[in-house]
């Protein structure tokens, strides 16, 4: 068939969006897989490296660590996460809101925050030290503690998600064939949910072997994968054997990515037939049982950002508690000051805006365009690939890519640019998917109507398809804003002196021995981030209501 | 008249899967055409292809003497209305029916006009303002209709318009659409699995099975004269019998001998006969009489359906009648009772199996 005005503007945006990708992430991978073959004069040398890594004991021990501390908070958030959604799905308890909006505070602050807290509580001059019975939090124990505490909100969404598709008429005729409880949990609640477990459990592994926030803060002499690369490339100044550890770095989130692509298909598989929501009864001793587990876990959330709220606050822990702003004069010290923060709420801004366009326009070709097959499927495939590749990894292939002197576009290193293409890329793979979800609502002969109607299609676009998707874009804009507030792992190898972080600011902080300080900048950013949240709850709340009239029944 | 539209030897591959096999046919200017079939038959498939939303596999289409075969959709003139009508939720009545008038910079006020007149046409002008959530099912299928008229295209294209509707509403549009198309005279092709629906609305039928065109023709020549057995069968109600060559003019089934009006040329084939063709015979003067027992009856109004076992010579087999009710119950006959029927020479079709 010829190709119309609508086709070559497709391929030309196509064409765009995989430019953008490929210059953002394919040739920054293969930079960094073809610098961990190289010596330091950049001449190939094979898998030199990597014999040179794993002669290593130091180093490779790290991979076991690594796997350890990952397992056992799989476990534990896991655990922990699943009862929590399973009282909030199917119980009927009090303030089931209020809970859950505690249980997502972690998403609202850098992970090392949490470490930051736990030494406060159980560090040498920690408030509770003497419950730990003589261990040290410094090791694997502050890291698992802290990386649950990090992980929990992520996995508790998903398994919220997998529980409330459990399809009511299933649990009406298990009620009907006079099914026990307990057994209507093993035959009907676990298997619907079964998918949304596993993958639930692979996002925490990767979440924490990727994360490097936690162990760098709280870790001690327990070294891990994420911290070797930071400390081979910042501190060591070696960045073939940064690169080796990298690529090492990828194979478990690689793995743990594909397993849960496979189990996501399986689950949308689940969530096609018709099901009906179902409403839980009345259970008064179930009810409180479950009440007290949130309420405990609530305390613990609380706990750790409420001793950060108050040691921020403290003037001189833990010699002079009285209150104070003392902490928050970050002028007063390195790691960038208060340019620091203003910096990241740019970058959380540009990324927030830059972001939902780019995302949210290559969802829309990849679902919606009729012409160009080839195209759409790469343009998904690439889409996909950040979630794979860990930001630590992502990071370090910027400096390989961009700091190259023959890179044209080695102008932008050091750049604000740099660090909100960075961070794009890093959080692409989510908001493509919830723009993915939102456009697969949307009944596809809208583009055809149009056509036949002789109207371009991105008139379509403007006055249909965008104001129908509003609350998905939000939400992605949201998703950026607050990932781009708390992220460290991409951003650490790329700021400048001109374009320090708050969420880097807290890092050098707390290793410059300045916690209080770091605690009060990652406070800044947990405020930040919780008005951001509130006010697009106001938003949505009235603002969309407004101009959305159209999704209510009655005129 | 002139051919407004032509469908030549078109055939579209889903991989292996052939969903269109050879398909030809001609639309003349005006006409009303049903393509009609059983679903996955490829009527969609073949709607898409002559939009331009799918593209053929190979085969060519003319539309006003101009080959549109390779040409996208938004260069050739159609309007289209979906099974699901996908009226845009966000946009006003108003707004889904001016959509497709902005291009050519008219002014507000011929635009307004316009888009009043539609709204008169399928009178749904008290609800300009109002948002297709807002709207019945069938007030939402005639704003999907304004909005494809609305740019007044050369052809019309339907995809199972009425399908979504409920009984009453459905036999009520009908009728409003037929009259709508004869009043603008618009070409139009619409595609249905319902055959009634297909029967009332349409002048020509394109009777379609398994991706090819069975037959085509006006209502009465696909009841009346059905050239194949699935064409019989589709189309309202008949008995099928195989049958040998006795002569020219005489077969047998089930071992029973039978006169025939039609002239016989193969040695075994297929022959049907219509319910309400079948007759009660109370003399002997008839033809082709056989002996049978009621085994039920269906009450459908002023007509009686019988399903009688009929006593061939070599087996018995089920039978459909149509009686008029006042005859059965005049004459008191119930189940088991015994009738003579009589299989008339002219309502024997000879159809391809
Ligand atoms: N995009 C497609 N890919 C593969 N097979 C298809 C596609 N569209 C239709 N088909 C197949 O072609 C056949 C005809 O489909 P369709 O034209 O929709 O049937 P109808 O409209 O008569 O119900 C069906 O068997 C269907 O499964
Ligand atoms: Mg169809």
């Amino acid at each position: 068939m010829k190709k119309s005005k609508d086709d070559y503007l497709t391929i030309f945006f196509i064409s765009i969006i995989g430019i953008y990708i490929f210059i953002a992430l394919a040739f920054p991978m293969y930079a960094i897989l073809s610098k961990s073959v190289e010596n330091q004069d950049g001449i190939f040398i094979g898998f030199e490296n990597y014999q040179s890594y794993f002669s290593n004991p130091a180093l490779v021990y790290s991979i076991y660590n690594s796997l350890f501390v990952s397992i056992i908070t799989m476990v534990i958030t896991i655990t922990l996460a699943f009862i929590f959604a399973y009282a909030l799905t199917k119980s009927r308890m009090a303030a089931k809101g209020m809970f859950r909006s505690i249980a997502m505070i972690p998403i609202l602050v850098p992970s090392l925050l949490s470490g930051i807290s736990l030494i406060y509580l159980f560090g040498k001059q920690g408030i509770f030290r003497e419950l730990l019975m003589g261990y040290e939090i410094y090791g694997p124990i502050g890291i698992i503690i802290a990386e649950v505490f990090y992980t929990f909100p992520h996995a508790l969404l998903i398994i919220i998600t997998a529980l409330s598709i459990g399809d009511a008429r299933l649990y009406e005729a298990a009620k009907v064939l006079r099914s026990k409880s307990v057994r209507t949990f093993f035959t009907v609640t676990l298997p619907s949910a079964k998918y949304g477990v596993i993958s639930a459990a692979f996002v925490v592994f990767t979440l924490v072997i990727t994360d490097f926030g936690i162990p760098k803060v709280i870790g001690g002499q327990f070294n891990v994968l994420a911290v070797d690369v930071y400390k081979q490339v910042i501190g060591q100044q070696n960045f073939e054997m940064g690169a080796v550890v990298s690529v090492v770095l990828i194979f478990p989130a690689l793995l743990a990515f594909v397993v849960d692509r496979i189990v996501q298909r399986k689950q949308v598989a689940i969530l096609t037939s018709r099901s009906v929501v179902h409403e839980p009864i009345k259970n008064k001793k179930f009810d409180t049982i479950m009440f007290i587990y949130c309420s405990i876990i609530s305390v613990f959330i609380l706990t750790i950002i409420g001793m950060c709220l108050y040691a921020s606050l403290v003037t001189f822990w833990p010699y002079n508690l009285t209150l104070s702003l003392t902490n928050y004069q970050f002028d007063l010290m390195d790691g960038g000051g208060w340019d620091s923060y203003y910096n990241s709420i740019r970058m959380a801004c540009y990324t927030a805006f830059f972001g939902t366009i780019i995302v949210f326009a290559g969802a829309y070709f990849v679902e919606k365009s009729r012409s160009v097959k080839t195209g759409r499927s790469i343009l998904h495939l690439l889409s996909m690939m950040p979630m794979a590749i860990p930001g630590l990894v992502l990071g370090l292939a910027y400096i390989f890519f961009f700091n190259h002197p023959d890179n044209p576009l080695n102008f932008i290193y050091g750049t604000m640019a740099i660090l909100v293409i960075c961070t794009i890329t890093h959080f692409y793979t989510v908001s493509h998917l919830t723009a993915l979800t939102s456009l697969k609502q949307i009944d596809n002969e809208f583009e055809h109507v149009s056509s036949s109607l002789k109207q371009p299609f991105y008139k379509t676009f403007f006055k249909v398809t965008v104001p129908i998707s509003l609350p998905a874009i939000f939400e992605i804009g949201i998703y950026f804003f607050v990932n781009a507030m708390t992220t460290v792992s991409a951003v650490v190898f790329l700021y400048s002196s001109k374009t320090n972080l708050a969420s880097v600011a807290v890092l050098n902080m707390d290793d410059a021995g300045d916690i209080a300080p770091a605690a009060a900048m990652g406070m800044m950013i947990f405020y930040t981030n919780a008005a951001v949240r509130i006010i697009y709850v106001l938003i949505t709340k009235k603002v969309l209501v407004k101009f959305q009239k159209w999704r209510i029944k009655t005129a | 008249m002139e051919q407004y539209l032509s469908v030549k030897n078109i055939n579209k591959f889903f991989g292996n899967f052939q969903a269109l096999n050879n398909v030809s046919f001609d639309v003349k200017e005006g006409e009303f055409v049903c393509i009609l079939g059983p679903s996955g038959c490829g009527k969609t498939t073949l709607l898409r292809v002559i939009a331009g939303l799918e593209s053929q596999s190979e085969g060519f289409i003319n539309q006003n003497n101009k080959d549109i075969s390779l040409l996208p959709p938004d260069q050739r003139d159609f309007g289209i209305v979906f099974q699901s009508y996908a009226l845009f939720p966000n946009l006003s009545v108003k707004n889904n029916i001016s959509f497709g008038l902005k291009t050519r910079k008219q002014n507000k006020g011929t635009i307004d006009k316009r888009v009043d007149e539609l709204l008169k046409l399928v009178g749904l002008s008290d609800h300009i303002n109002k948002f297709s959530a807002q709207l019945s099912g069938g007030e939402q299928q005639r704003v999907a209709l304004a909005r494809a008229l609305a740019p007044s295209p050369g052809l019309l294209l339907l995809d199972e318009p009425l399908s979504a509707l409920d009984a009453k509403v459905r036999q009520h549009l009908r009728l409003e659409i037929k009259n709508l198309q004869r009043q603008l005279g618009v070409t139009t092709i619409m595609v249905t699995h319902d055959q009634e629906e297909a029967l009332t609305m349409a002048d020509r039928i394109i009777l379609m099975n398994n991706g090819i065109i069975e037959q085509e023709g006006s209502p009465q020549d696909l009841y009346s004269k059905p050239k194949t057995a699935f064409s019989a069968n589709f189309i309202g109600t008949t008995n099928l019998f195989k049958a040998k060559k006795i002569s020219e003019n005489s077969l047998e089934i089930n071992g029973s001998t039978l006169e025939c009006s039609e002239n016989i040329n193969e040695d075994l084939f297929t022959v049907t006969i219509r319910p309400e063709d079948i007759k009660i015979c109370e003399s002997d003067n008839e033809k082709n009489i056989l002996q049978g027992t009621i085994k039920e009856l269906e009450f459908l109004g002023s007509n009686i359906r019988g399903h009688i076992e009929v006593d061939f010579k070599s087996q018995k087999a089920n039978v459909i009648c149509n009686f008029a009710s006042e005859y059965i119950l005049k004459n008191n006959i119930q189940n088991n009772s015994t009738v003579n029927i009589s299989l008339q020479p002219h309502a024997l079709k000879i159809v391809k199996t």
